[in-house]
């Protein structure tokens, strides 16, 4: 045994198995980014051509004629991401907050379990409770009822994040805070919550990004709207649904603008997350 | 066995000081457990106003548990006690916690300054998080803190870096200054520089032998050199129990029992 370790024939037969191991991790890390690469060609090269100043101010024109954008549906998107997050992250970052602070009882198993439920409801379903819930009540479709259906899909990612990233804030701050008799609902805030920001910037924008991207629970809630709205409690457009009727329609003209707003939506998405990135940086150039 | 535990209880032992001496905490058959585990068996102390207090002990022998027992940092962590502790005649038991921690601080092993505060947040964290809002006085608490924590020079142009930005043996001295800040009378210490390197430690060494001028210092170490250079007396625990408390000359140089003796002198821990 301990020969076999200076031997040279075991060196090389451990180098080699080193270089290929490493080549396959190398591997399955490029077939994993290749759809995403595929998506950004794609949405790009077919997207591209319908991408000007136009596709931002103007609004849908009717079949046959060319031009025109989709205005509405892009401030649509923005007033659903908004009325979501306004309900979304607060409820998600409390919530969040509550389990990891102070949830450590039946009580908080119980809300991890359904949260961890709610979060693979499958979207079509939030988007019938969504319904039934506001829609119905209210008799007609509206972008607040979309809002409510993006928020519950928003709430179980934003809630876990924030739960695990103020987790992995260190005991040792707690102690910190507390010995310097500071309250422990302050500490929460103050430190606990301030150290994990980043992170739960991070299950913010998931959460964000997620709602962005939902076409079916819009369906019957949202509903769509061809003309310019901006009225929280009527129908409104969202790129998604715009995406989703152009690119099965049967005009080549309405299919190319659903890739021009496949490229808008993902570069929305992008440049959140950017702007994210931005504003939750740390101020200290040293310390992570 | 459970006439001996019995008597134990009931025999309160000679005290070490006499009713004259200022005495700032005075700890009365005080155990200590986590859930059913008994970590402190009827300990019986007494803390005279600015002095230093050095603990000693093998690892585990409840030495930390004791230092946390004083500022009610054990029950953070799910820890109870029986006994009475009194803080200026007061059982701090009855007091609020808050209020207690504010008036005994607690500086840790591990240095841990906020790192997402700059140095002057970290110094006033307990008094801005407790609504102190005056920008003027903050400042002056600021620099009176650092230059008692002897840290002022080597950081006074850099107190909008991060406090994780300093080396640790500054980083250290950093949350002594931010104890300080909330002006406690009782300052506590759980191996403050066993972390550190031996020319912080000797910083620290000689901060500790400043402060005592102003402030009640009780302090845990591994260090056996450290508590004889920086006490006034010590305390030797061992398994829990309290087994001597004297002068720390004296511990040092004559103790009474043979089992501090040979803790001291390194034949067992």
């Amino acid at each position: 045994m301990e020969k076999s370790i200076t031997q040279k024939a075991n060196y090389y037969r451990r180098k080699t198995t080193n270089v290929f191991m490493m080549s396959l991790t190398l591997l399955s890390a490029l077939v994993a980014i290749l759809p995403l690469l595929f998506i950004f060609y794609y949405t790009i090269s077919k997207g591209i051509s319908h991408l000007n100043i136009d596709f931002f101010i103007k609004m849908p024109t009717p079949v046959g004629e060319t031009g025109g954008g989709m205005a509405n549906a892009i401030i649509g998107t923005l007033i659903l991401l908004g009325i979501g997050g306004g309900i979304g992250l607060p409820i998600g970052i409390m919530t969040g907050t509550y389990l990891s602070e102070f949830g450590n009882n039946k009580f908080g198993f119980m809300i991890r379990f359904l949260t961890d439920v709610l979060s693979g409801v499958p979207s079509i379903v939030v988007g019938v409770i969504a319904y039934t819930l506001v829609v119905i009540p209210m008799k007609h479709f509206s972008a607040f009822a979309g809002g409510v259906a993006l928020a519950i899909l928003m709430i179980p990612i934003i809630t876990r994040t924030t739960e695990e990233m103020i987790k992995l804030v260190p005991h040792s701050y707690r102690e910190a805070g507390l010995a310097l008799g500071i309250p422990k609902w302050k500490i929460s805030i103050s430190i606990v919550i301030r150290s994990a920001w980043k992170g739960i910037a991070t299950g913010i924008l998931l959460g964000l990004a997620r709602a962005a991207g939902e076409t079916a629970p819009l369906l019957f809630t949202a509903l769509g709207n061809r003309f310019w709205s901006i009225k929280i409690f009527q129908p409104i457009a969202s790129l998604t649904v715009y995406i989703y009727e152009y690119a099965t329609a049967p005009f080549t003209d309405w299919n190319e603008q659903a890739w021009t707003a496949s490229l808008v939506l993902i570069s929305l998405i992008s440049i959140m997350s950017l702007l994210f990135r931005f504003i939750t940086r740390s101020k200290y150039k040293n310390v992570n | 066995m459970n006439v001996v535990d019995k008597i134990k209880t009931v025999q309160e032992p000679a005290r070490f000081f006499s009713e004259k001496d200022n005495i700032k905490i005075l700890v009365k058959n005080l155990s200590a457990f986590f859930g059913k585990n008994k970590v402190l068996k009827n300990i019986y102390i007494d803390i005279p106003e600015k002095k230093v207090i050095a603990i000693i002990g093998p690892s585990g022998c409840g030495k930390s548990t004791f230092l946390r027992n004083l500022d009610r940092m054990h029950e953070v962590v799910g820890g109870t006690i029986t006994g009475s502790i009194t803080f200026d005649g007061e059982d701090i038991m009855q007091m609020d916690p808050v209020y207690v921690r504010r008036k005994i601080g607690m500086v840790f092993q591990k240095p841990n300054p906020f790192p997402t505060m700059s140095i002057f947040n970290n110094v006033v964290a307990g008094l801005k998080l407790n609504g102190f809002k005056n920008k003027k006085k903050l400042s002056e608490i600021v620099e009176k803190s650092l230059k008692q924590a002897a840290l002022w020079d080597e950081v006074k142009d850099m107190l909008n870096e991060s406090g994780g930005a300093i080396s640790g043996g500054q980083q250290q001295r950093l949350c002594i200054a931010r104890t300080l800040a909330v002006n406690p009378e009782v300052i506590l210490m759980d191996e403050p520089a066993s972390a550190l390197d031996p020319i912080s430690t000797a910083k620290i060494e000689e901060l500790i032998f400043e402060l005592k001028k102003n402030y009640t210092i009780v302090i845990v170490t591994h260090n056996m050199q450290q508590a004889a250079r920086v006490s006034d007396y010590t305390a030797f625990f061992f398994m829990g129990e309290l087994v001597e408390f004297s002068e720390t000359n004296k511990m040092f140089t004559a103790p009474d029992k043979k089992q501090t003796e040979d803790y001291i002198t390194g034949r067992f821990g």
